[in-house]
């Protein structure tokens, strides 16, 4: 025992070192919006295949086929009830991650200020144009940002346009700055392309920055992280 | 059905991989798990820590070992987000999203006010007529013999019986041109003539404190409303639409006409109306016994 106990003395491991980068409101936020807005795309998708069209029913001019594999639902009464529940998980992970910003003041590190706006290209050329990277000292990237803070607001944009469309007896007086009640469908639409257009661009800068990165905002803890040494 | 596919892909790598990620770490881990109750006399906490990331994150020095402990324990908080898979469970998805349909009715009741109007429009907003889209379930046309239909009441008034569209339509009327609305995502703005319900509710003496009306069409139709919906000023017992009798392919001779509702709740070729405190299970409407949003409120 004794010896055992002097031996793991000696061959004490090398430590790692560790930031905590996502906090549990964070992370949790993150996954349940993430879970959410799927969701939330299929079973629109297939709502909207029940009348794919802007225009008035007579006479109807579809605007485009969507093919059933990637709607969710079934049919319109079943993508409805996912569309009816999700709606609430997207809206309460929304709210907890956008409270939580906003009361511990991180919301700096994240919305894109109009000092960063220079820093969106050169940033943006590094990664799709192999340009040099531009030394950053920020949480966030200026690219960043304008991705996170455009997620932010087509989130926005989709709820308020999905009440809208939702209530539109107690909310038509929310419906005249969007235009009209025909253009919050158009704009709820829009937020929905809004997001089809961020998902592959922040897979893809996640699986560039590999798996250590990838599992920090799964526990929050990221291991040797690239800012440190 | 293939929601599956959203879920699965962010839940369930995280279970299995630490282990691992860590599995470089393991073997110098492995002598000391015999002395678990030695070695947790010692202070688990940081052995160092170093000034924060440049965002103010939390920086620490760990063995592998507590790395692992810290990353199991944050692992665990994530429970709010594995509960969703919950939803990729055949047997507890139907529950789980009628769960979610009433929790959107219920919000929807709340937001529901019976002296909130549903906006109106001028003459001039008015779709034409024949751009009002005929729309019904089975046939367009049941066949009513108008000229021998009369309107059933049961339930709790204290006149049931047959009334004649006559005596209907001595009632007093109101003609608004409101918004149409159809679940299925198109709407058209309409004239609508007839009396408000809650007018011929009072007239036949029914209970308005009971919770529903059940309505029973020619087609075979049928449907219930809450009573706040039923009593709200604009809820029509429509017989009118574009100051002509309505036609047969749009209820004739008598249609439910609410613009704080979705179309399907608006049944036409009334039958039977029922004033109730019970709804049967599966008799809750067509549509709505399907799956469809039983308030169906606008």
């Amino acid at each position: 025992m004794a010896t055992n106990v002097s031996a793991i003395e000696i061959e004490q491991p090398t430590p790692i070192t560790v930031a905590y980068e996502h906090p549990w409101i964070v992370r949790v936020a993150h996954w349940l919006n993430a879970v959410a807005v799927f969701v939330l795309i299929g079973s629109g998708l297939q709502i909207f295949r029940a009348f794919p069209s802007f225009g008035p029913k007579i006479p109807q001019k579809n605007f485009i086929d969507i093919p059933k594999a990637i709607a969710l639902g079934g049919w319109l009464g079943g993508a409805l009830q996912w569309h009816f529940t999700f709606m609430w998980i997207f809206l309460g992970s929304g709210l907890m991650y956008v409270i939580y910003q906003l009361t511990t003041g991180h919301w700096r590190q994240v919305l894109l200020a109009p000092r960063d706006i220079k820093g969106v290209w050169p940033m943006a050329r590094h990664y799709f144009l192999f340009g040099p990277k531009p030394p950053s000292d920020a949480a966030y990237n200026p690219l960043q940002k304008l991705a996170y803070t455009s997620t932010m607001f087509f989130g926005a944009m989709s709820m308020l346009t999905g009440m809208v469309l939702y209530k539109p007896a107690q909310f038509w007086w929310l419906a005249w700055p969007m235009g009209g009640y025909h253009f919050a469908r158009i704009w709820h639409f829009i937020s929905m392309c809004g997001f089809v257009a961020f998902i592959p661009g922040h897979l893809i800068m996640v699986l560039l920055h590999g798996w250590n990165n990838f599992y920090s905002m799964i526990t929050g803890w990221k291991r040797d992280p690239e800012y440190l040494d | 059905m293939s929601e599956e596919r959203s879920e699965e892909p962010q839940a369930k790598p995280e279970q299995d991989r630490p282990e691992e990620s860590d599995s470089h770490a393991l073997p110098a881990e492995e002598p000391s798990a015999p002395l678990e109750g030695e070695t947790r006399k010692q202070p688990v906490a940081p052995r160092a820590t170093r000034p924060a990331g440049p965002a103010g994150e939390e920086v620490r020095e760990v063995t592998p070992r507590e790395r692992k402990r810290m990353n199991r324990r944050e692992l665990l908080k994530l429970v709010p987000v594995i509960a969703l898979g919950a939803f990729a469970i055949p047997k507890l998805q139907d529950p789980l999203l009628m769960d979610g349909l009433h929790l959107s009715d219920w919000a929807s009741g709340k937001l529901f006010g019976r002296h909130r109007l549903a906006q109106t429009f001028s003459d001039r907003e008015v779709a034409a007529f024949d751009d009002f889209p005929y729309n019904y379930y089975d046939v367009v046309d049941p066949g009513v013999d108008l000229a021998k239909w009369t309107l059933t009441v049961e339930g709790l008034a204290q006149r049931p019986g047959d009334y004649k569209l006559e005596q209907i339509q001595a009632l007093p009327k109101v003609v608004q041109n409101t918004r149409h609305v159809c679940v299925e995502g198109w709407d058209v703005i309409g004239n609508f003539g007839g009396t408000r319900a809650s007018e011929f509710l009072r007239w036949i003496g029914a209970d308005t404190s009971a919770r529903f009306l059940e309505v029973e069409c020619a087609d075979e139709y049928y449907e219930s409303i809450d009573m706040e919906t039923v009593l709200h000023p604009q809820t029509l017992f429509c017989y009118e639409m574009y100051g002509r009798p309505l036609d047969r392919g749009h209820g004739a001779p008598l249609r439910l006409q609410m613009p704080t509702k979705l179309g399907y709740k608006q049944a036409k070729y009334l039958d039977t109306i029922r004033v109730t405190n019970v709804l049967k299970a599966d008799k809750r409407g067509y549509w709505e016994d399907q799956g469809y949003s039983w308030f169906g409120g606008l």
